[in-house]
């Protein structure tokens, strides 16, 4: 039964997703599994727009259907969700910019793949991006920009991280409409990513996820 | 009415015809010299040709800048949203001072702050209202402006949808709009039809639009002096008007992107007839708009079509049939569309070459270009694409190498168009200058 609901939800199909997931809760099952279950089906989801069989309508469509999910499940819930978080990734677009549909899908994306992510939101100052760094001890940071002053926004940005003497500890990636590796240059990030799920190859591989 | 019967017999060729000649000619314009309508003359001819796919003395060049001219002039884009001095000052040393170009862009897409803010406009943050002050661009609020239960309405009576629920949603001054009945419901008897206008937030509404219109009319006046000026100088300006493709239109600004994402699943139907609906209204308004301008072309800036915001089926279904619908009463007018492809179109190239031979030109962003010229090189015009990061951040000689590069790739045939991939508002202008000594150097047919 856990596997049709996996393939259900990869397969989008969200009549019988949130049927099936009734009846699981009905027949007193673990929620806890249900939800295990639904993330799995939405990693595969992941998968398939890596793989070009799924683009963004996808991944709009699976996260509404995710989180309808969780709303049915949460008043099961007897304790707190406790995942296994691979490692914290703070996340936010740069000052000047207030673009974030791409930024909300990498957020998705990371925290459905087993990251623990700190969406600081858009116009983000350098100084907040610099504070959430510590607070959270992070070991990277995403920085999401569309427009062209992004770059400087970006390397501000980094410049500001290594000012506070973290640069070294951290991995920084950028993404977002005009950003390139001619800007991760610019900005002196380690790496950019072309979309959310670049994001998530990134992160795993900096923090040691096979 | 005898003339206007030609024009309706004619062909789509013989329309655009018609329409470039008026361009070229330039009937109402005074130039400032002999030598600057010569250039003019020139510069139309060399666009002219390479839209239509034929080879012209050198590859045309248009610099890629929105707000450059602010920031060139020592201003930002927050003081001349706001003081229409420095808005024309700056416009003007940067129109002076560049030197050579084959077009220019007037201050025309620098809004007014003060109309923006007599109607408290929602769908926009700018510079100090709403975002950092030194951000050098004006940006759109995603948001659902539309709702999901609301396509019945805007199909059955879009103005009165537009009246009574976007306006009011967009415009915070005009939120008191929701309270006058339809105009449709005013009738013989119109006994009870202008109570509502006599409440104290109607006319509120209707003042602030007075004030709207006031403020435009000083704007307008300082924009069309600068573009005219340009004009008169001998440089062409080659937008006459912009567009909107309807799948952008309802998924910008009405149902936003999440929430035209999820209509693609769970009500597609309702989509389809508001993209058709819509189709018609965009059709209407940008003929009507392009009336007077006298240049023939119409600019569409093109969003989520693009690689990787929907499939190819998804782009078939949902995104191509009504924005070809619009490209072609554009083109059946006669008129020019440039089809501003943000992002990359590399997976739409076998698609929109379907298009008729020469009838538009396609500004590309982040495409491949050599594909592009492959693919499409026999029926379109390219223009493109230095990217903005180079010209931002490179060396004038880095643009100058990129820019032979393409020019190698793109220009052979005729039909090419150098251009950035998008436009930038700061940098160094010798970079915009080495754009246009590449296309005298390597660009000559």
């Amino acid at each position: 039964m856990s596997g049709d609901l996996i393939n259900l939800l990869a397969d989008l199909k969200d009549r019988e997703v949130l049927e099936l997931v009734k009846q699981r809760l009905d027949a007193g099952e673990d929620p806890l599994e249900i939800l295990g279950d639904s993330r799995k089906g939405i990693e595969i989801v992941g998968k398939r727009f890596a793989a070009d069989e799924y683009f963004l309508p996808e991944l709009v469509f699976s996260g509404e259907l995710l989180k309808q999910v969780t709303e049915m499940v949460k008043p099961h819930l007897k304790k707190a969700v406790e995942t296994k978080k691979l490692g914290k990734v703070v996340i936010g677009t740069v000052a000047g910019d207030i673009h974030d549909i791409g930024l909300n899908i990498v957020d998705f994306m990371l925290d459905v793949n087993g990251f623990e992510v700190t969406n600081l939101g858009v116009d983000v100052p350098k100084e907040k991006f610099v504070e959430a760094m510590q607070e959270t001890k992070a070991p990277i940071l995403g920085l999401s920009g569309f427009l062209t002053p992004a770059f400087d926004a970006m390397k501000e940005t980094v410049a500001a991280v290594e000012t506070v003497g973290m640069r070294d500890k951290i991995k920084i990636m950028i993404g977002g409409g005009q950003i390139n590796e001619d800007i991760k240059k610019y900005a002196k990030a380690d790496a950019y990513g072309k979309d959310a799920m670049e994001a998530v190859a990134l992160a795993k591989e900096w923090t040691g996820v096979k | 009415m005898n003339a206007k019967k030609q024009w309706a017999e004619m062909t789509w060729e013989e329309k655009r015809t018609e329409r470039f000649k008026r361009w070229l000619t330039a009937p109402n314009i005074k130039f400032v010299s002999q030598e600057a309508e010569k250039l003019y003359t020139e510069r139309v001819t060399r666009f002219a040709r390479a839209f239509h796919l034929e080879k012209t003395d050198r590859v045309p060049c248009i610099l890629p800048v929105s707000n450059f001219a602010a920031y060139y002039g020592g201003s930002d884009l927050r003081t001349v949203m706001y003081d229409y001095d420095e808005l024309k000052r700056t416009w003007r040393k940067f129109l002076h001072e560049l030197g050579d170009s084959d077009t220019f862009f007037g201050p025309g897409m620098v809004p007014s702050g003060k109309m923006l803010e007599i109607l408290d406009y929602k769908l926009y943050k700018w510079p100090g209202h709403g975002i950092s002050g030194d951000t050098t661009f004006y940006q759109c609020v995603e948001g659902e402006y539309m709702k999901a239960d609301e396509y019945d309405a805007l199909v059955k009576d879009p103005s009165n949808f537009w009246l009574r629920t976007y306006l009011p949603r967009v415009f915070g001054a005009l939120e008191p709009l929701r309270n006058i009945p339809p105009f449709t419901t005013i009738e013989e008897i119109a006994i009870m039809s202008f109570v509502s206008y006599g409440r104290p937030d109607v006319q509120a509404a209707f003042e602030a639009l007075l004030k709207a219109g006031r403020e435009s009319m000083k704007w307008i006046s300082a924009v069309m002096e600068v573009s005219q000026e340009a004009t008169r100088m001998g440089y062409p300006a080659i937008m006459g008007g912009l567009s909107k493709a309807p799948f952008d239109t309802l998924g910008d600004t009405l149902r936003g992107t999440k929430g035209i994402m999820m209509d693609m699943f769970q009500q597609p139907d309702k989509l389809h007839a508001a993209m058709e609906r819509i189709a018609s209204l965009t059709i209407d308004s940008s003929l009507s708009s392009i009336g007077d301008s006298g240049v023939p072309i119409i600019m569409m800036p093109l969003h989520k079509g693009a690689d990787g915001f929907m499939s190819m089926r998804q782009y078939e279904t949902f995104y191509w049939p009504t924005f070809q619908k619009v490209i072609m009463a554009f083109v059946n007018e006669g008129i020019m569309p440039i089809l501003f492809a943000e992002g990359g179109y590399n997976t739409r190239l076998d698609i929109i070459k379907e298009l008729p031979k020469g009838a538009v030109a396609w500004w590309f962003d982040q495409t491949d270009m050599a594909r592009a010229k492959k693919v499409l090189g026999d029926k379109a015009c390219i223009i493109g694409n230095v990217p903005t990061s180079l010209l931002m951040t490179g060396t004038a000689q880095e643009v100058k190498r990129y820019c032979q590069n393409l020019i190698e790739i793109c220009a052979p045939g005729g039909g090419y168009i150098l251009s950035g991939g998008a436009n930038i508002d700061e940098g160094d202008p010798d970079n915009l200058r080495a754009m246009m000594e590449a296309v005298k150097e390597y660009g000559i047919y």
